[in-house]
């Protein structure tokens, strides 16, 4: 009924055909379809910058957004993604509902299940929800966030952010920095990085680095300024303010001033660096405002954009596998 | 005056280079300007002050890494001024105070104000120890590596163990990232609750709440194994019973970094010293039994246990003035600390050299500190003693502001002639 829009056929070329049929973990997947995924979203980039938006890739689907932690932009994210592929999209909340009266995931699952999904997007608290969940639906289950496992969609949103950014990611050197302990969104970005060819360092106090998370194949350093030095990119996690007050780290002026990204610390890192953040940002805590405004390093507002990109890509080649079962 | 100044015909001991002979020490602009072994300097300009020193002993300053004072916040007790004129009297140039004071040393600005006021005083040199968690409550992590560049020499919560050992770890693991050394008071708390001496016939027989031994033992165990987990380093402060130092001997056989300190009361005293019920003798930990004791001083001897410490804890007369369960626990000992150790030499239990490295270059070179040691270069922070000279000790006429000494009314031998500090003498002279 749409007018296709300009650039809409050259993106459907990209289009490949994914052997998967869920999205659960960086781990799963492999150089090729990374590389095919990051291609696709590429082209989803200029579509989404184009007056008019909305394909048809999607019709007829049903995607739900089952976010049991709360998450605006990423559950946004995801909702715009399947709007502008077409699809019929449900925002579902149940921590606010059901898992409050006693519902177990599994049975939340049964039941949404028999709505007949397409795609299932899940935001859980705990490591492991996602394929638990994947394995009691007959619909395609996508990982947004599985407690301090992984968020596979941000590496990937990650990784064609910095694509663009440098032309490349085989060579890159990436400074992961922060609250890695506790971070899903490190995991994926060090499975997928490597995979991709990148070095990738973790920097940060001992007490928020995994225990034996040397043995994956990364540097880890405890000073700032001597795992920064020379990166191409660095990027900063969030830190939860109250594993700062003394139990995980002392306080938040202390954290600042030996983990927090300023001007001082980031001169140690290559010229041409960049900054990252999965957001949402402390401000003053682990990044000064200075430099995550300052667009000439950072990479944070690209980042979000590409988020939608990245996720349509995903929905996309979910999507034309299930119409192969079909 | 030039401001140069030679200590000749002295009796040089230094631990740090091994050597003990006859000899003479120059001192120029605060810094040993030159050390001669064997005999005198030679010729020196005329405008030189010269110390003859008869033959007594030189040695570096004494280094006391446990010293309490009341500053800031119960200066009724000591203040760092009334502590470091005991100091200089008793021959030790360096202290490092602890940090569970009113409020606690646990951020920076304390540290830095500790270190404000030991310049103002100007007399010995004073470092403070950090707290490892706020308040020295175990519960949350202080501000470690803030506190360490402010200059605090080590971090500790002093009398209180940490017990909450997922605490301990983090903060072995944090301090290890800063080069921050932790100290760590091995007592389990719920054995130790209550008591006020150690168990045994004595306490039974006195009627005293006792704790066992082995409440050192457990703790120490734990935190040994902590350092296994972390590979952080550990000062054991104040190594007690014979049990403990069997355990702490099996992980330094195994390659841990751990260092150990005992006090000079454990080294000095046993249970049976309360007598009739002498709070003056009331420490903590308790004091324990001979056989306890006998090992200590073993482990000192053979050099398992590398540092002695006053475990300086003023208390005064209104807290020791109690029936004994109820009296505050504690001995002032900046003043005594170096003829109470000189017995051991005098006993023939110890070697000079050996005892003196406990006090001087051993807690030097633990704390990364360039003093302690009769090396040209090194500050000048020196004493003079006679080390036959008897002494009897008045706890009245101590310069601490709490008279707290359990050593009161004994003989020892040894006496602090002159106390030198960057070139300045402090005390005598």
């Amino acid at each position: 009924m749409n007018t296709a829009p300009p650039g809409l056929n050259e993106v459907l070329q990209r289009t490949f055909s994914f052997p998967k049929k869920h999205f659960l973990s960086a781990t799963d997947l492999n150089e090729v379809e990374v590389a095919n995924l990051l291609d696709l979203a590429d082209g989803f980039v200029s579509l989404n910058r184009q007056t008019s938006k909305k394909l048809d890739l999607l019709k007829g689907r049903t995607l739900m957004n089952l976010f049991f932690e709360n998450s605006t932009r990423t559950q946004s994210s995801f909702e715009l993604a399947g709007k502008r592929l077409g699809a019929d999209v449900v925002n579902m909340s149940p921590r606010s509902s059901s898992i409050s009266k006693g519902e177990t995931l599994i049975d939340t699952a049964v039941t949404l299940n028999a709505m007949q999904p397409d795609l299932l997007v899940v935001r859980h608290a705990s490591s492991g929800a996602a394929s638990l969940l994947s394995q009691k639906v007959s619909c395609s289950v996508v990982n947004a966030g599985d407690g301090q496992h992984e968020h596979p969609t941000q590496a990937l949103l990650d990784a064609l952010s910095m694509r663009r950014a440098f032309g490349r990611i085989a060579g890159l050197k990436v400074a992961i920095c922060g609250d890695v302990m506790h971070s899903r969104v490190a995991r994926s970005n060090i499975a997928l990085l490597q995979m991709l060819g990148a070095e990738v360092r973790l920097v940060g106090p001992p007490t928020l680095i995994p225990p034996q998370a040397d043995r994956w194949n990364v540097a880890i350093f405890h000073d700032m300024r001597e795992g920064i030095a020379g990166c191409d990119v660095v990027m900063m996690l969030r830190l939860q303010l109250e594993r700062m007050d003394g139990v995980m780290a002392p306080s938040q002026r202390e954290y600042f001033r030996f983990f927090g990204l300023d001007r001082e610390k980031l001169a140690c890192a290559a010229p041409h660096v960049r900054v990252m953040h999965p957001g949402p940002m402390n401000r003053g805590v682990e990044i000064d405002s200075d430099v995550a405004d300052d667009l000439s390093v950072s990479l944070i507002q690209d980042q979000v954009e590409m988020g939608v990109a990245a996720r349509m890509a995903v929905l996309t080649s979910l999507a034309a596998r299930l119409e192969n079962d079909r | 005056m030039s401001g140069v100044t030679a200590f000749v015909n002295v009796r040089l001991v230094d631990p740090a280079s091994g050597y003990d002979g006859p000899g003479s020490l120059i001192v120029a602009e605060g810094v040993i300007a030159d050390v001669v072994q064997g005999g005198a300097p030679k010729a020196l300009a005329k405008d030189v002050e010269i110390i003859d020193g008869k033959g007594a002993m030189l040695l570096p300053g004494l280094v006391d890494i446990r010293v309490k004072t009341g500053e800031p916040g119960s200066e009724t007790k000591e203040t760092l001024k009334s502590a470091a004129l005991a100091a200089a009297a008793g021959g030790v140039t360096s202290m490092v105070v602890q940090p569970d004071t009113h409020p606690a040393v646990d951020e920076p600005s304390v540290v830095d104000f500790i270190l404000r006021r030991a310049r103002d005083i100007e007399l010995v040199k004073v470092y403070p120890a950090g707290a490892a968690t706020k308040g020295a409550q175990g519960q949350r992590m202080a501000e470690i590596g803030l506190m360490a560049e402010a200059g605090c020499l080590y971090i500790t919560d002093a009398d209180r163990p940490i017990v909450d050992s997922k605490v301990l770890r983090r903060v072995l693991s944090y301090a290890k990232a800063f080069g921050v050394l932790v100290a760590h008071r091995p007592a389990d708390p719920w054995l130790t609750a209550g008591a006020a001496a150690s168990e045994g016939e004595f306490a039974s027989r006195m009627g005293l709440p006792g704790s066992p031994a082995i409440a050192e033992k457990i703790m120490l165990e734990r935190d040994l194994a902590l350092v296994e987990l972390t590979g952080a380093r550990l000062l054991v402060d104040q190594l007690t019973t014979a049990d403990a130092i069997q355990s702490f001997r099996r992980a330094r056989a195994k390659g841990l970094p751990v260092t150990a300190t005992t006090s000079i009361n454990h080294l000095s005293f046993n249970e049976i010293d309360i007598g009739d019920y002498r709070t003056f003798c009331k420490v903590e930990p308790p004091l324990r039994s001979e056989d306890d004791r006998q090992a200590v001083i073993e482990a000192v001897a053979t050099g398992l246990i590398e540092i002695v410490v006053s475990a300086h804890a003023p208390a005064p007369a209104e807290d020791k003035r109690l029936p004994y369960d109820e009296a505050a626990p504690g001995a002032v000992g900046l003043q005594t600390l170096l003829p109470a150790l000189l017995t051991f030499h005098h006993e023939g239990r110890i070697p000079l050299i050996d005892l003196i490295r406990t006090v001087t270059s051993a807690p030097a070179d633990l704390l990364g500190l360039p003093q302690g040691r009769l090396a040209k270069g090194a500050p000048a922070d020196l004493v003079l003693c006679d080390i036959n000279a008897p002494i009897l000790i008045d706890a009245d006429k101590l310069l601490s502001k709490s008279k707290n000494s359990p050593f009161d009314g004994r003989r020892l031998q040894g006496k602090v002639l002159r106390t030198v500090v960057d070139g300045r003498t402090v005390f005598g002279g």
